[in-house]
């Protein structure tokens, strides 16, 4: 390959991955900006904030539980080899609101939402729903994307929330049954340690996370290609994309929170 | 009336529209007939702003189309798509009774409702199909809900995307007599594209032809079988033989 062939192959996708980058910052522009002018659509926002929140639970609870039990267990064998074992209920609730509840949370309503949103909203843009709305005189941005981004934002800090608790009583059934922990202690010191902020940080992440999911899952489905392909390549970018900016995300806003 | 002039669309390198000039007159019929891919679908969503023209001048009652008020001048035209374009997630009377449910002329549940139905009767749907969803119909039932839908809020313009491709010859027939029904009930203006011969003999009073991105031919009905355009001549009796290359 000569050095300009090079240059183009590296050049090319650096480009339209920039472009990209800039289009979907004008979605999010533009969702926000249709946020706080009416027409509102307050039954599509509680039917949204039903599937994204109510009907994501089972699944952020899940993982969280397992999360958290597992990482009692990794915590409590890394902790023997210097005599730390009595840290388990400690790091098991930082751990889980600063940084896995979030973060899981975050990861699998991605995988969960972001992809329903995404096939949802291509299919109605291959099969026409979507100019079927704009000649019935019914913003699409306002109609389909706003509401789904407030719901994701609103939702998923509760989510996390949830998962928070359900993975610290994860933790907490495996000290108790696998561990040997007083129950009592154990919760005693999981509620000394843990400072207001931890929590809160975890749920600022999880309304950044929600947005992001939300906007990624609206922007690749309302510019979805033609055809089953097309609408299968929109629900895969929405969910890679949403995985990825969340992991980012969660890096910068843990900079923010904890290193000044 | 709805004119275009010299209206130009290009999707990369693919010259779509080349200068299209057209003019519809107030409460006629005028049908675009051409084959697949010459840029029917896209004229008539450049006339409603969902496909943004490049150059000419769109205009309706000699406004142009992209100065206008966008929610007063979409609430006079209704459109059916070629798919039928139902929301899955509603059910049929709330399909039909969209525009009723919303906007500046937004009236209670019940009256929608009501007029729903009505509508859907006006296109032979019982009113058990008000409750169902789009999903549990069938092709035919779907085009019918979609028409009930165009003409619920009862605009002064109408668009009808390809109405009878997909359906059999019977329910195609009924499509095409229920709109020239209807289109002439309301005194509508109405723009159909297709390449049904049936729909256009049965729909039209003026008819356009579509080729490489100009209109090549318009005429009435009449003078559409008695013209020796070759273009017409071959696109009318369907020969591969002609000025038109069948393979694009």
């Amino acid at each position: 390959m000569t050095p300009s062939g090079a240059l183009r192959a590296v050049g090319r996708p650096a480009l339209e991955t920039l472009a990209a980058m800039g289009r979907i910052t004008l979605f999010a522009a533009s969702v926000l900006g249709h946020i706080l002018r009416p027409p509102f659509y307050p039954r599509e926002f509680f039917v949204q904030l039903l599937q994204i929140g109510w009907l994501s639970l089972p699944v952020v609870g899940l993982t969280t539980l397992f999360t958290g039990g597992a990482l009692a267990l990794q915590i409590y064998s890394g902790g023997a080899r210097f005599n730390a074992e009595s840290v388990v209920p400690s790091i098991v609730a930082i751990g889980m609101v600063r940084e896995l509840g979030p973060v899981l949370g975050g990861l699998m309503v991605a995988a969960r939402v972001a992809s329903s949103i995404a096939a949802e909203l291509g299919t109605m843009k291959v099969t026409e729903q979507i100019d079927a709305l704009t000649t019935l005189s019914t913003n699409p941005m306002k109609y389909l994307a706003v509401p789904r981004v407030l719901a994701a934002t609103l939702a998923v800090p509760v989510l996390v929330g949830v998962g928070d608790a359900i993975g610290i009583m994860g933790g907490w059934l495996v000290g108790i049954t696998r561990l040997d922990f007083n129950s009592a202690t154990y919760l005693r010191n999981t509620i000394d340690f843990l400072e207001a902020w931890d929590v809160g940080s975890g749920l600022v992440k999880g309304a950044a996370f929600g947005f992001i999911v939300a906007i990624m899952g609206c922007y690749h489905g309302m510019t979805s290609g033609r055809g089953a392909q097309g609408v299968g390549r929109a629900t895969k970018s929405a969910v890679v994309a949403a995985s990825i900016m969340i992991l980012a995300a969660n890096y910068i806003l843990t900079e923010v929170f904890f290193t000044s | 009336m709805i004119e275009l002039l010299g209206v130009t669309k290009t999707f990369g390198s693919n010259r779509v529209l080349r200068g299209v000039d057209l003019t519809i007159p107030k409460g006629s019929s005028m049908v675009i007939i051409g084959g697949s891919g010459t840029g029917k679908s896209v004229l008539l969503k450049s006339i409603l702003g969902l496909v943004v023209h490049d150059a000419g001048l769109i205009s309706l009652d000699g406004e142009d189309v992209r100065k206008a008020e966008r929610d007063a001048f979409l609430a006079r035209f209704g459109m059916l798509f070629q798919g039928g374009a139902l929301f899955d997630s509603l059910r049929v009377w709330e399909n039909v009774a969209f525009r009723l449910m919303r906007g500046p002329t937004k009236r209670p549940n019940a009256e929608a409702r009501e007029i729903a139905i009505e509508k859907l009767r006006r296109v032979g749907l019982g009113p058990k199909v008000a409750d169902m969803f789009p999903a549990e119909l069938s092709g035919g039932m779907q085009k019918r809900v979609g028409l009930a839908r165009a003409i619920a809020a009862e605009p002064e313009i109408i668009f009808f995307d390809e109405p009878t491709t997909g359906l059999d010859p019977i329910m195609a027939g009924v499509i095409n007599e229920l709109i020239r029904e209807i289109v002439v009930e309301m005194g509508a203006t109405a723009m159909t594209i297709t390449h049904d011969m049936s729909s256009v003999r049965a729909i039209a009073d003026q008819v356009a032809m579509l080729h490489e991105g100009t209109i090549k031919w318009s005429g009435t009905v009449a003078e559409m079988d008695a013209t020796s355009d070759p273009y017409v001549d071959q696109f009318i009796h369907g020969r591969a033989t002609g000025p038109i290359n069948p393979v694009r």
